[in-house]
């Protein structure tokens, strides 16, 4: 799949520091490409991508999803401290349940918070931060 | 010579506001106290634990604390899990004690974080705009998230599964301000009902304001020794009968089950060092940084089964006069919380221990189980604490 990739004039959030596993992810997902981790030794898969299988210690590959998922948990954060986060409230934070899986953390959009549920169905789109990192959002289907 | 672990001393600086304490200072003050309750020596002490963490402008980890303090020590720990790190403290030194690595060790707290940060640690200024953030929080920093809304998503969760409400959350803060009304130091001492909770304003749905915790300034400090060199000490031996710890993640989008904590797994070890069943324990010191905290530790430890915490508490069981009383100083809701609080847990419960708890005093109190959170209900780590010995 190759989702919506978003452009923004100027990114004003907390960039990712790239590392030795991140800087794939975070490339794929400047294509609109949503990856998470499967171990070909124990077929566990995992998010956020690390330099080992956690369920058995073998390197593990890239898989990439479908970008469909479900609502877990979520909260509309109402206070917030600090600038741009401030200058947005209120926003919505969920625990996305992947199709393939795992959790994963994101930001839940296009849609008045106050009617966001637990078990919506969302689909990842991404917003280009930097010329290699795309950041994921999710969006209801 | 009888080695059962035995807490001898507790000290408390100043809170819930001490603007001329920095954080070193409230770490010193409070193991000046803790020295002088135990009626020791300051040259007795041969064991250092602490897990920084609240110095401000100076730094205060265990090492360099221990230079300031200038303790001879043959063993020393740093470990560092949150709030919970000294139960997880008091877990290393039970077996630290035991095996003859130290005989009498302290373990220091020191926070002035209200003084120093101001209220807004719970929602955000953890991410400056455009920082590069490295680590596992960079798959979470892009968002917004806070401290807050960490806990809000567990207890979220918590009321699709189980049908717990805000109503049911809301008795626990209101339960606790009782027992801070009873505390003349307590930050929050106005009387507060459970529609005062649920009037204050949503700070990450479903947490209100009055679902969090205080910010504060405090520092506390114990002394751990030998039962043999406690009996010539002037306090009661309150007696170290279990202490054990777990992790189930750190960063909150690694949260394997946002209803449940590694309590699950640490408490049942407690409880088996202790020989004791939950029935056996008559009052609680829980890590309240929220509401939904100490719903989810009670039913992780096995008080209630998962999803019968709601309907527990709001028959008043952890309230002044129920089951178990919980958080009897006020707790962090409504008395001090200066970023770390689980050291103040050990510290009252041994004060409950002692029957030295005045107004709030638990009648025949044998038996006191600590519990902290650290992180985002991360790290959990147990403490059992008796009058008994083992
Ligand atoms: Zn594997």
């Amino acid at each position: 799949m190759t989702a919506e990739v978003r452009t923004v004039e100027e990114w004003t959030k907390p960039l990712p520091q790239l590392d030795g596993v991140s800087t794939e992810y975070w490339q794929a997902a400047s294509e609109g490409r949503l990856l998470i981790q499967q171990c070909p030794k124990c077929g566990h898969k995992q998010w956020y991508p690390r330099a080992l299988c956690t369920a058995c210690a073998a390197d593990p590959e890239w898989l990439e999803c479908s970008g469909r998922g479900e609502i877990h948990t979520f909260t509309v954060v109402r206070q917030y401290g600090a600038k741009p986060f401030r200058d947005e409230l209120p926003y919505v934070i969920a625990m996305v349940q992947l199709e393939e899986g795992p959790m994963i953390m994101g930001a839940v959009t296009d849609i008045d918070p106050d009617a966001v549920r637990i078990g919506m169905a969302v689909e990842v789109y991404f917003v280009k931060a930097a010329d290699d990192v795309g950041i994921p959002y999710w969006r209801p289907v | 010579m009888d080695r059962t672990p035995v807490i001898v001393g507790i000290g408390l600086s100043e809170y819930p506001v001490a603007p001329d304490l920095d954080g070193v200072q409230h770490h010193v003050l409070a193991a000046q106290r803790a020295i002088a309750d135990a009626g020791i020596e300051k040259s007795m002490i041969d064991g250092y634990v602490n897990a920084g963490g609240g110095g401000g402008m100076m730094v205060d980890d265990a090492v360099t604390m221990a230079e300031y303090l200038r303790i001879d020590h043959k063993y020393i720990d740093g470990t560092m899990t949150g709030g919970s790190s000294f139960e997880f403290h008091v877990q290393h030194l039970a077996a630290a004690i035991r095996d003859g690595l130290c005989d009498t060790a302290l373990v220091t707290y020191g926070s002035d974080q209200l003084s120093r940060m101001g209220r807004r640690l719970g929602t955000g200024g953890f991410q400056r705009a455009g920082q590069r953030v490295a680590g596992p929080i960079q798959y979470e920093a892009a968002y917004g998230n806070s401290l807050v809304g960490s806990y809000a998503m567990h207890a979220m969760r918590h009321m699709h599964e189980y049908g717990t409400t805000s109503e049911q959350l809301a008795e626990i803060a209101v339960g606790i301000r009782e027992f801070a009304m009873l505390n003349p130091k307590a930050m929050y001492r106005d009387p507060m009902t459970v529609d005062d909770v649920l009037n204050s304003r949503m700070i990450a749905d479903p947490l209100h304001k009055l679902d969090c915790c205080a910010i504060t300034d405090g520092g506390g400090a114990f002394v751990i020794t030998t039962a043999e060199r406690a009996k010539d000490l002037p306090q009661d031996s309150i007696y170290v009968l279990g202490a054990a710890g777990g992790q189930t993640h750190w960063n909150v989008s690694q949260q394997p089950d946002f209803t449940t904590s590694a309590g699950a797994k640490a408490a049942p070890i407690a409880f088996g060092q202790a020989g004791l069943t939950h029935d056996d324990v008559d009052m609680l010191m829980f890590y309240d940084s929220f509401t939904i905290t100490c719903l989810i530790l009670l039913e992780s430890l096995g008080f209630v089964k998962p999803g019968e915490g709601g309907p527990f508490v709001a028959e008043g069981n952890l309230k002044r006069g129920g089951k178990w009383p919980l958080n009897t100083d006020g707790g962090g809701l409504s008395s001090n919380h200066p970023g770390m609080r689980g050291i103040f847990l050990i510290i009252e419960a041994v004060r409950q221990l002692r029957g030295q708890g005045g107004e709030s005093q638990v009648p025949d109190c044998e038996v006191a189980l600590a519990a902290g959170s650290g992180g985002w209900l991360s790290c959990i780590g147990v403490a059992i604490l008796g009058r008994s010995h083992p």
